[in-house]
């Protein structure tokens, strides 16, 4: 696999990402929202003296699972642009035609989705850790973020739910015909991390750092079993002759 | 002008099948046939692309034009048959990148990136194609000079006529310097301005040893451009130099216009060389095998009998009526 060739790919989708209003407002707007809504959540908890940031310790890590979310969530747009876009520019049929392998083209696709959403994601990351910092450190006595359960959600959780999603979406969109269904399906992929979130809060599992090395573990199994299967699945023939 | 490219290993279609010891054969295809489903799109195609010629496959839509040109790009399949270009086999998978490397592919719809600059366009698939970064600048410069579009490089290709994304389209075909140009349909929807701006393009390409194999239902371009032309309804019907399949069909016919037709001068024709086989006013329609050869005698022979010649000329049918005869199975 001729790697410069991918990252040709992907820079190449940067560059149309770039002049895509849509795609780059739901690149900012995203975990630019988290990092402001859930500051302003906890902000609002210890303004009304319902709890301390001492006691909101557990709830600060958990929250940093919404970045984890984020992911998955922002990838989904730009991952089911990867192959439904193209075609629907009718710009497959030409790049099908050039030496290119489908690993390399695939794998194109995916650093084209995976780089910007964990870019975004981690700048909004910041901008969150940055704010609750400044408002809880006069109350902590010290600077909560960055801790090793935000570090592990951050720098292994969140980049490979990242990828899983982006997988499961160039999978899609290379199954289906246009972005929009590739967007609904893709959107799916939410679900499994809203649903784990959900019981980290109901207290069915901890979402300590342990916790999510071992579903870090998982997902990354799960990377590569998608990979090669998106590989395997990809079918120039089929995406040519039966797309409409 | 724009600098000239250098080309270390030059890559026309002569010196590619002169690696692969083709005897001039670029492209071979033999009973190759596709079938979707029950629906056969093209049945038992064989012919064959000379290096340095301009092959046309010419065919109403819908005719299998366009799977013909996706089978030998290696973009699908074949259901049976066999083809090779530059002595690569279609559908080896071995094969299939040496295959890619030595074509350029102009699909019926042009595919650029409409949120890129023409030379952003090109330039991406002068990577995809391995193009070292300065021969890629250079053959960027020239082609889009070539094609009256490097002023503009650096606008959206979103932003341009249907006439400059097809240039920027068959720029992007030529990039890596192929041995074999696909175009399908590389003039439909062109004004005639810009269909003859990429006529002429095509006819430099052929000066420059480049072998072409041209998709089109454009009778009109097939003739003035083609070396020979196929005719492909489903199954290739007639394969030939656009005079052969005039001839095919029609036969070699001279048309004599004299300044009088008169009793006389028929009669003594029934003694000559050649009998008209058609009269329409003063003009007489002759059969001939041999026209450098008879034409003379047949004037000879007019004059003789009193006959003043004013007009001698071929007659043939039109690739027209050679094209509907074939596709409609007309006799």
């Amino acid at each position: 696999m001729n790697l410069s060739k991918s990252w040709t790919i992907a820079q190449k989708d940067f560059s149309i990402f770039r002049r895509k209003r849509s795609i780059v407002y739901s690149l900012l707007a995203f975990p630019m929202g988290i990092a402001l809504g859930l500051s302003a959540v906890l902000w609002l908890v210890v303004h009304r003296g319902d709890a301390t940031y001492a006691q909101l310790g557990p709830l600060m890590d958990a929250f940093a699972f919404f970045f984890t979310i984020s992911t998955t969530t922002i990838s989904t747009s730009l991952a089911a642009y990867s192959i439904v876009g193209e075609k629907a520019e009718k710009s497959l049929e030409p790049l099908l035609a050039t030496p290119t392998t489908d690993g390399e083209i695939l794998l194109g696709k995916v650093i084209a989705a995976f780089l910007p959403t964990i870019v975004s994601t981690l700048m909004g990351a910041v901008v969150f850790m940055i704010i609750v910092d400044a408002l809880s450190r006069p109350d902590l006595g010290y600077f909560f973020y960055p801790n090793w359960t935000v570090a592990v959600f951050l720098l292994v959780a969140a980049p490979l739910a990242c990828l899983f999603s982006v997988e499961l979406n160039v999978l899609v969109s290379s199954r289906v015909t246009d972005v929009r269904t590739a967007q609904q399906f893709g959107g799916l992929i939410v679900l499994p991390f809203a649903g784990l979130y959900v019981a980290g809060e109901l207290q069915i599992i901890i979402l300590d750092s342990t916790t999510l090395l071992k579903i870090s573990a998982i997902l990354l199994l799960a990377d590569a079993v998608l990979f090669f299967l998106s590989r395997a699945t990809f079918q120039r023939e089929a995406i040519l002759t039966q797309w409409r | 002008m724009g600098r000239p490219v250098r080309r270390t290993a030059p890559n026309t279609a002569a010196a590619f099948a002169a690696r692969r010891g083709l005897e001039g054969r670029l492209i071979e295809a033999e009973n190759l046939t596709r079938k979707f489903g029950d629906l056969t799109a093209v049945d038992d195609l064989s012919f064959r692309v000379n290096d340095g010629e301009i092959f046309g496959l010419l065919g109403p839509n819908g005719a299998g034009k366009t799977t013909v040109v996706r089978m030998l790009a290696c973009l699908i399949s074949k259901s049976s048959g066999s083809a090779r270009i530059g002595g690569l086999e279609v559908g080896r998978p071995a094969d299939a990148m040496g295959i890619r490397k030595s074509i350029g592919l102009v699909p019926d719809n042009v595919g650029l990136y409409e949120d890129l600059s023409a030379y952003r366009n090109l330039d991406f698939f002068g990577k995809l194609y391995e193009c070292p970064p300065a021969a890629r600048a250079a053959a960027i410069e020239r082609f889009l000079r070539m094609l009256g579009v490097w002023e503009k490089r650096d606008l959206l290709v979103g932003t341009f006529s249907k006439g400059m994304k097809q240039k920027i389209a068959i720029a992007r075909a030529l990039i890596h310097d192929p041995s074999v140009l696909f175009l399908d349909e590389p003039t439909a929807n062109l004004d005639p301005e810009a269909s003859k701006t990429v006529r002429d393009f095509i006819l430099e390409l052929k000066k420059e040893g480049k072998t072409i194999f041209l998709n089109t239902h454009n009778l009109d371009e097939a003739q003035r451009i083609c070396d020979r032309i196929g005719i492909l309804n489903t199954r290739l019907l007639a394969v030939g130099s656009p005079t052969e399949l005039e001839e095919a069909v029609g036969g070699r016919k001279v048309v004599v216009q004299l300044e009088e037709v008169t009793d006389h001068i028929l009669a003594a024709l029934k003694e000559g060389p050649a009998r008209p086989v058609v009269r329409e006013g003063n003009r007489l329609i002759f059969d001939v095998v041999d026209p450098e050869r008879e034409n003379p005698a047949i004037v000879e022979a007019l004059v003789r009998a009193g006959g003043r010649v004013q007009f001698v000329s071929r007659l043939s049918p039109t690739l027209e009526e050679v094209y509907l005869r074939h596709v409609r199975r007309l006799p």
